[in-house]
């Protein structure tokens, strides 16, 4: 197959992602979307088969069977609550394959280039490695917090601004010297050497960043993994992985930006991790006075929802640990049927990754268009009799707007205390991720239900039933 | 400790502290509970019924007093018809009693509950405080009683609530005047609101009308200048300025002529209930109307009422009754039982049966008036804890200033700088490079068009096929497979492994997300 065909193919498949990813900005086209870029890869895989791929099926076969296989398991197995983990360690597997095949390229030594030509490649070169191994390291992090496998809180080494400025200062010190001796055919002490700087900075930055983050984090590795196969393609001459890779960097960068618009929050001050390092903890102090809570049992719940005629569900990160969607979404359907028009409230940053509660509600098959988006729906609350807070905290926190010291001031968020009665379902009296106490618990109209989410939901729709 | 209930011995008096559903609930505390036998049986409790929950019967009213640590009552003791000796002559030192007290109109009787070396809860004492309302017998029995007068009053009065259109011809709905919007009030106006009438209610507290509003009734403002706002300590009403007082007044005798029942529920804490219906306004009533007064225990809202008698006047009924929780005395007796049990949850912290009156503790402190023989009332003013406080303007923080107009030249900044990079990078790149870059910067900015305007409800499936397009990174593996150098392929193997796994996986897991989305 000549290389105009394998050119033109790439093209179609660039336009098929494209389409792919614009397809999936709306729930009508999602799945068409979703098929172009499944029609792109398969475009692509083919004519780089066919094309350019000349030796050593055997190998090329094993390791396709045996990851797709892999995946495919994956893929079918997990858990819709663990949505967030999949992902990270997915996009850990981007990052690895860059590693992976810019040291194949660099040891390739059949390329033969000379001047300008060689310094630029090799920066490519070192560049995709670079980023490959912060995406690879920075995901593992991220699936380790995000399983719950090490502790989400934010790591706050002294003086880290500066340690991740002395790694960067040595990966360009590194630099150099990989491009000194590159010329002279060596290059692969300092390049394994950046590697494990970069390694470690991979690390270094997602341990910093506090669990409430983790959305922003997702996305970010997210266009990461995109920015790796960008510098990947530009080592190898490929405009396909160039194009594919810009879209994936440049949607993931813009998602991590919403993000961070969502929760009030600097994009670079997150990236620089440790939540609140200027505020402090002064408020949790202060407000430690703030009043009394007033706990109520299941079938009292369960006679306010019945009494209600507008009832707003805000989930948060509990629901999904609970794995209460499937309950939740019974108790809508029995309080529609009784003619309560129940709906949703979902704040962007709810769970642990970017759309987490949409995704585990459409799991638990409610429908979407009673599920709204905190923009949507705000201005609803003095309406609202009865709002249920499913294991939520720092997005129903009204410290958010009138607590000017609160590390979270000024994040949006959802305001139920301004409905007639707000019923938060919570474990016990833990802070959120972000470590503020929240006024929310002590309003005089607020009543807290203290157990599993998944219990309580139970209790309660057992209650409504009866 | 030993729990006794004793029957209740006021005239009329049909509720008892504690029926077989709360009793349970207090032997699970660790309680033991004994009852007098009959107690319960005003209130359609049989001694049978106590006895299937786990509660003794004793027959000798002086055992049950003796052997008992704990006494809950419904009523403030007073002398025993039968026995004829006072009940307070009945308590032994160290011994408990929950009931309602009224301490600062029994003064005498605080006195010689102090003498007797007693701690003494007074029900009618618990703190209106948020945390405390599981206990405050007087909203619960209030409640009962705001219902009830509405259905004495449909008793008496001699036409329909609701309005219909019959073949017989047309029944005008029932119009109701509710005054003084407290629980009592609230619970009327909601009663007779379901019934089909049109409800109006006043009251000299203007932050209550949206509570009326919520409860469907209309909200009658008083057309009046000032800046006299009724509302007292703790949640009550309290006295109000004679011009005030002037308006108010007016605004009932207009209503007078125009409604067919009033009920009247406005009390002040601790003063005679002020007169709020004139013999004038009674007589320009229409013939048939009824008036309710619930206040008739404190010489009434209508000074033509008789406390606990039915009287027509003018050819008004005027209803006085002072039991009205106690014409409901099943239900009120739960509630009441109820709010009892959270009292004593409250005191046995540990569930063990034994009680500790904590007086650190604002809301037992509050309604604890006697401790031990000393007389504790009243308490200090409640330290208003998260309730009230005036709520600094709960409305999104205003943003601070509108920003300064960024300068012209620091918008653009940032295109200077990228443009003199490029420049930089135009000199000494090669044309190959340059033709990448081109689809490089196009591609990013194709990708920021696309996803600026995704729903939020898609970022999850967005990411994972973003996961899944960027194991395009395949094609850089695939591409050096084929070399002759074993590392190469190795390391090229591998990668399409894992590659592979995302490729499969991402979009797999993309189409599940997906296919679960539905409208």
């Amino acid at each position: 197959m000549s290389a105009g065909i394998v050119t033109v193919s790439y093209i179609g498949a660039s336009v098929l992602f494209i389409l792919a990813l614009g397809g999936l900005s709306n729930q009508e086209t999602a799945r068409r979307g979703n098929l172009y870029g499944m029609i792109g890869m398969g475009l692509a895989l083919i004519a780089t088969l066919i094309g350019i791929v000349t030796a050593n099926y055997g190998v090329l076969l094993f390791g396709a069977v045996i990851g797709g296989f892999v995946g495919w398991i994956l893929a079918k197995k997990v858990e819709m609550t663990q949505m967030p983990e999949l992902v990270a360690i997915l996009h850990s597997l981007v990052g690895l394959a860059a590693v992976l095949v810019g040291y194949a390229n660099f040891m390739d030594h059949n390329i033969a280039l000379t001047g300008v030509d060689k310094t630029i490649h090799d920066v490519e070169t070192y560049i995709g490695i670079l980023i490959g191994a912060l995406t690879f390291s920075g995901s593992i992090i991220a699936f380790l917090k995000l399983s719950a496998k090490i502790g989400g809180s934010p790591l706050m080494l002294p003086a880290r601004h500066w340690l991740n400025l002395g790694l960067l200062i040595l990966a360009l010190w590194f630099g150099n010297d990989f491009l000194n001796e590159s010329a002279t055919g060596g290059g692969m002490v300092p390049l394994i050497l950046m590697t494990i700087v970069a390694l470690l900075f991979g690390v270094h930055m997602v341990m910093a960043i506090g669990g409430a983050d983790m959305p922003v984090v997702v996305s970010m590795l997210n266009s990461y993994s995109g920015w790796a196969a960008a510098a990947t393609g530009f080592m190898l001459n490929n405009d396909l992985l160039i194009v594919v890779g810009a879209l994936v960097g440049s949607s993931g960068a813009i998602l991590s930006y919403i993000m961070c618009r969502a929760m009030n929050r600097k994009f670079l001050s997150v990236i620089a991790g440790g939540f609140g390092t200027t505020a402090g903890s002064s408020t949790p102090a202060a407000e430690g006075d703030a009043g009394e809570v007033i706990a109520v049992q299941a079938d009292e719940v369960a006679d306010m929802l019945l009494d209600a005629r507008e009832v707003m569900i805000i989930p948060g990160y509990g629901m999904a640990v609970a794995q209460a969607q499937h309950t939740v979404y019974e108790l809508t359907k029995q309080l529609r049927d009784k003619k309560i028009n129940v709906r949703f409230g979902i704040h962007p940053v709810a769970g642990r990754m970017p759309g987490h509660m949409n995704v585990l509600l459409a799991e638990a098959k409610v429908p979407y268009d009673i599920v709204f988006e905190m923009d949507e729906i705000n201005e609803d609350f003095p309406n609202v009799d009865v709002s249920i807070v499913i294991g939520a905290n720092d997005i129903v926190n009204p410290a958010a707007q009138d607590e000017p010291n609160s590390p979270i001031a000024g994040m949006p968020v959802l305001e139920p205390w301004k409905g007639k009665t707000t019923i938060v379902l919570k474990r016990g009296m833990a802070t959120g991720y972000a470590g503020v106490d929240n006024p929310l618990f002590y309003k005089e109209n607020t009543r807290m239900l203290f157990g599993d989410a998944k219990d309580s939901i139970d209790a309660v729709l057992k209650a409504v039933s009866n | 400790m030993r729990i006794g209930i004793p029957k209740e011995i006021h005239d009329g008096e049909k509720k008892v502290a504690t029926t077989p559903e709360v009793a349970e609930q207090l032997i699970k505390l660790g309680f033991e509970v004994a009852i007098e036998s009959n107690a319960g049986q005003a209130a359609n409790f049989s001694d049978d019924a106590y006895r299937e929950s786990g509660v003794s019967i004793v027959e000798d009213t002086k055992k049950l007093w003796s052997e008992s640590d704990i006494i809950l009552k419904v009523r403030a003791p007073e002398t025993h018809p039968e026995l004829c000796i006072d009940e307070v002559e009945l308590l032994h030192e160290g011994q408990t009693l929950l009931s309602f007290i009224w301490p600062a109109q029994n003064e005498e009787l605080m006195q010689r509950l102090a003498n007797r070396k007693v701690t003494v809860l007074a029900m009618d004492s618990v703190p209106r405080i948020s945390r405390a309302q599981k206990m405050d017998a007087l909203s619960s029995l209030a409640n009962i009683g705001g219902y009830r007068a509405v259905v004495e009053a449909a008793q008496h009065f001699g036409r329909f609530f609701t309005g219909q259109i019959t073949a017989a011809g047309k029944i005008p709905p029932a119009k109701v005047l509710v005054i003084g919007a407290g629980v009592a009030g609230l619970a009327a106006i909601g009663a007779a609101k379901s019934m089909g009438a049109i409800v109006r209610a006043f009251d000299t507290r203007p932050e209550v009308k949206e509570q009326v509003e919520s409860m469907d009734g209309e909200f009658l403002m008083l057309e009046f200048e000032g800046d006299d706002d009724g509302s007292g300590e703790g949640g009550y009403a309290k006295v109000m300025s004679d011009e005030f007082i002037k308006a108010e007044m007016d605004l009932f005798a207009r209503q007078a002529m125009e409604v067919d029942i009033i009920i009247t529920t406005a009390l002040i804490p601790g003063r005679p209930a002020p007169e709020l219906i004139t013999e004038a306004m009674v007589k320009s009533m229409k013939d048939g109307s009824v008036i309710v007064d619930l206040a008739a225990e404190k010489g009434g809202n209508c000074k033509l009422t008789e406390a606990d008698k039915v009287v027509v006047k003018h050819g008004v009924t005027l209803i006085g009754y002072t039991d009205l929780p106690s014409r409901l005395a099943t239900q009120a007796s739960q509630l009441y039982g109820t709010n009892l049990r959270h009292l004593l949850t409250e005191l046995s912290p540990e569930k063990n049966g034994e009680i500790f009156v904590n007086m650190e503790d604002e809301a037992i402190r509050g309604a604890t008036v006697i401790n031990n023989g000393e007389i504790t009332w009243p308490p200090p003013a409640p330290k208003l804890s998260a309730a009230p406080k005036k709520e600094p303007a709960t409305a999104p923080v205003a943003p601070a200033e509108p920003e300064p107009e960024p300068s012209k030249l620091k918008g653009l900044l940032p295109f200077i700088i990228g443009g003199l990079a490029l420049l930089g990078l135009g000199s000494v790149a090669p044309a190959a490079f340059m033709a990448h870059f081109t689809v490089f910067v196009l591609a990013c900015f194709v990708g920021y068009m696309v996803i600026w305007n995704v729903s939020p409800s898609l970022h999850t499936p967005l990411m994972s096929v973003t996961n899944a397009i960027s194991s395009i990174i395949i094609i850089g593996a695939l591409i050096q497979v084929s070399s002759d150098q074993n590392w190469i392929m190795v390391l090229s193997g591998i990668a399409i492994l894992i590659t592979s796994i995302n490729i499969v996986g991402g979009f797999a897991v993309t189409q599940r997300m997906l296919a679960m989305f539905r409208r």
